[in-house]
């Protein structure tokens, strides 16, 4: 499934500028973000298991070089929106473990409040736009971010996650034709992790022989395919679509393939029933972009193996520390139900205090 | 000599006057741009405005539904046309999810101010699929806002009020009222130069003190046909009451008017089960019941899908003879 990238290739990427410029701390950053993630996730795991978090917990081990190879690149004007799977995007934007994990808790002090969960990570502030929960629902507000960059005449980006099962959704399309239409600066990315649920590509997508970004040629837009095992590879795709979109102010869609290790959510029991555990398993130890990572920067002599034990453990000690922030979070009180619904009610404006807005018998 | 417009123009004038007001704002939809809007109510503005603020749409109400919800988290006001609210059903995701919940799943990060404006109505002979009324739909679902106007200083004063709400307002228009005249005073005429109308206040359309007629959008104007039947024939002096806005709604203006009047009568375009008129008649029943003379009764749309053959569905909406009968059953 994931494309065969030779050893030329692999160099080729290394040499790439965006790459050639990266500092060995910028490097050990890239591996310290994926390390974060990887730990996040399996502390997360661990909790929702120990009755801790309710609900659905999409998890991204595996993909972890996708987002944080993607989201190193961006500047002060780019923008980021994803769909349910977006703990791993979340981080690498600098959303903190305790306002992410305290949300999976359902606490007061979780990044949305307790209000979203696990599918519904939010901060502006961090131009990060979600976090949503239907598959592709997304897909048109990136090229709404998009569209409002352009229209502010702000030389920025929006690049919006999506999973290889969203690109069935009419909404996505609908979004292609308009992107392309109107030459907004949105990349869409796809992450292709092989099952849309617990279907795969096989049996549910239609595409040209390229792949799923193919289906771009049909709306004249340019596409790309990557090996996200490669994060080199990711940031040097990447970049070409980011430089389309801040000098062309054009649409891309970038297929990066990857695999999830775990189910589609921690609720999805037939994991191992749709896929071979043969299978998953040559993905972690043939294709996994953590340890390819740390062993590139090994042998570029960045990092020792004991470099990255120390980062695997601070990683560590700061998702445990980040369950211990959650746990010790107070819930959220009753009386916050209604609040965060009307701007106008939350801000004691005029127009929040006319009429009635809430209708509890 | 008051001014009078038909209610399309007033509606452009409001949008004119917001273009103008606030660089932010846009209008974007299918054929709102060169074609000149499908009913017109966007006519001169592409002229005016220019590519940057109208923008024509290719017909994918999800998608572009999604495009103006999106921009709008980063500070774009997007007025965005359905040709007919009908077609909100193609872009429901977008329109409850998207907007209606992204404030608070975001514990407040996030807020959406756009405005979904088109017509809602039946009675055109367009069959079904053209003729819903999704207001009682959309107003069921907190962090939306819902309006209704009946009249062309209504439709001028709510619209402006609209695009500078900061949460999703779901502007519900009528097809049929969009030729029809009334008073819309200029913006000289107005205390601060320009003409608004709060979101969540009713207004008395004729005062009386016999029995409420409470309604919205077109319903209002059937009920004041019916007003001066019942004066003129019947000696029964009806109060309409006009409640503009649906969600927030005036709950006082309701209640006063019944308190007055001591019965109550519904009428709306919207279909019978969980409409309007059943949020109306459990507030008054719930607060009101001690001032109550006989049952809130309630005229709807019949409880069917929209009937194509023009006499049938002309009497599938409430027509001012059913306001007078129903009023006579109780006075």
């Amino acid at each position: 499934m994931a494309k065969k990238t030779d050893e030329t290739q692999k160099s080729s990427f290394a040499d790439d500028p965006i790459n050639k410029k990266l500092s060995a701390e910028e490097k050990i950053e890239l591996l310290r973000q994926m390390t974060r993630i990887r730990r996040f996730e399996q502390t997360s795991l661990k909790h929702y298991q120990g009755g801790a978090i309710g609900g659905f917990l999409h998890l991204y081990i595996g993909q972890e070089s996708v987002a944080v190879g993607s989201i190193s690149l961006l500047g002060d004007d780019d923008h980021v929106i994803t769909a349910y799977r977006d703990h791993g995007h979340a981080l690498a934007v600098g959303m903190s473990m305790n306002e992410c994990m305290a949300e999976l808790f359902g606490k007061k002090t979780g990044c949305s409040k307790g209000k979203g969960g696990s599918m519904h990570y939010f901060a502006p502030d961090k131009n990060y736009w979600g976090g949503h929960g239907i598959v592709a629902g997304q897909t048109p507000l990136g090229a709404g971010l998009a569209f409002a960059l352009k229209y502010q005449g702000k030389k920025g980006c929006c690049l919006c996650y999506l999973g290889d099962g969203a690109i069935n959704q009419g909404s996505y399309h609908e979004s292609l034709n308009i992107a392309e239409l109107w030459d907004l600066p949105v990349v869409y990315i796809i992450e292709n992790n092989g099952y849309s649920m617990g279907t795969s590509q096989k049996r549910s997508s239609a595409h040209p022989e390229g792949g799923l970004a193919a289906r771009a040629e049909g709306y004249g837009m340019a596409w790309d395919k990557l090996d996200g095992y490669n994060i080199y590879e990711v940031r040097a795709g990447v970049q070409k679509a980011i430089d389309r979109a801040h000098n062309e102010s054009r649409p891309t869609i970038v297929e990066i393939d990857t695999y999830r290790y775990k189910g589609h959510s921690v609720a999805d029991a037939n994991a191992e029933k749709y896929r071979t555990k043969e299978e998953i398993q040559k993905y972690m130890t043939d294709h996994d972009p953590v340890e390819n990572w740390k062993q590139t920067l090994i042998k570029e002599g960045v990092i020792t193996e004991e470099d990255f034990k120390a980062i695997n453990k601070a990683a560590g000690k700061e998702a445990d520390d980040s369950a211990d922030f959650a746990a010790k979070s107070p819930y959220p009180d009753e009386s916050e139900i209604l609040d965060d619904i009307y701007w106008e009610v939350d801000n004691n404006t005029a127009a929040g205090r006319t009429g009635t807005h809430f209708f509890q018998p | 000599m008051p001014r009078e417009i038909t209610y399309r123009e007033a509606l452009r004038e409001g949008l004119d006057e917001e273009l103008a007001h606030d660089d932010n704002v846009i209008i974007m939809g299918e054929e709102v741009a060169e074609y000149n809007g499908a009913y017109k109510v966007t006519e001169g503005l592409w002229k005016k405005w220019g590519d940057k603020r109208l923008i024509d749409t290719p017909i994918s109400e999800a998608g572009f539904i999604g495009v103006g919800i999106g921009a709008s988290m980063l500070g774009i006001r997007p007025v965005m046309e359905l040709m007919f609210f009908s077609f909100a059903y193609v872009a429901f995701d977008q329109m409850m999810n998207n907007a209606a919940t992204c404030r608070y799943m975001s514990g407040g990060l996030i807020h959406v101010p756009i405005v979904v404006r088109g017509p809602a109505n039946g009675g055109t002979n367009v069959g079904a699929t053209h003729s819903h009324t999704p207001e009682n739909i959309f107003a069921n679902m907190p962090g939306l806002k819902v309006c209704s106007p009946a009249t062309p200083a209504d439709a001028k004063g709510l619209i402006k009020t609209a695009i500078r709400d900061n949460d999703p307002v779901y502007f519900m228009e009528n097809t049929l009222l969009y030729g029809e005249k009334g008073e819309v005073p200029s913006n000289d005429e107005c205390e601060n130069g320009e003409f608004l109308i709060p979101l969540g206040k009713a207004d008395i359309k004729r005062e009386g003190t016999d029995i409420s007629l409470i309604a919205h959008g077109r319903a209002v104007i059937t009920a004041l046909a019916a007003a001066e039947i019942l004066a003129e024939e019947h000696g029964i002096n009806a109060e309409v009451v006009d409640l503009r806005s649906i969600r927030p709604l005036d709950e006082q203006a309701v209640l006063d008017s019944v308190r007055k009047t001591h019965k109550a009568i519904y009428i709306e375009e919207n279909k019978p089960f969980c409409g309007i008129g059943a949020q109306i008649s459990s507030l008054i029943m719930e607060q009101a019941f001690d001032d109550l003379d006989a049952p809130v009764l309630r005229i709807t749309s019949s409880d069917s899908p929209a009937f194509y053959s023009p006499p049938i569905e002309e009497a599938q909406l409430p027509r001012p003879n059913d306001i007078i009968e129903k009023t006579l059953s109780i006075c």
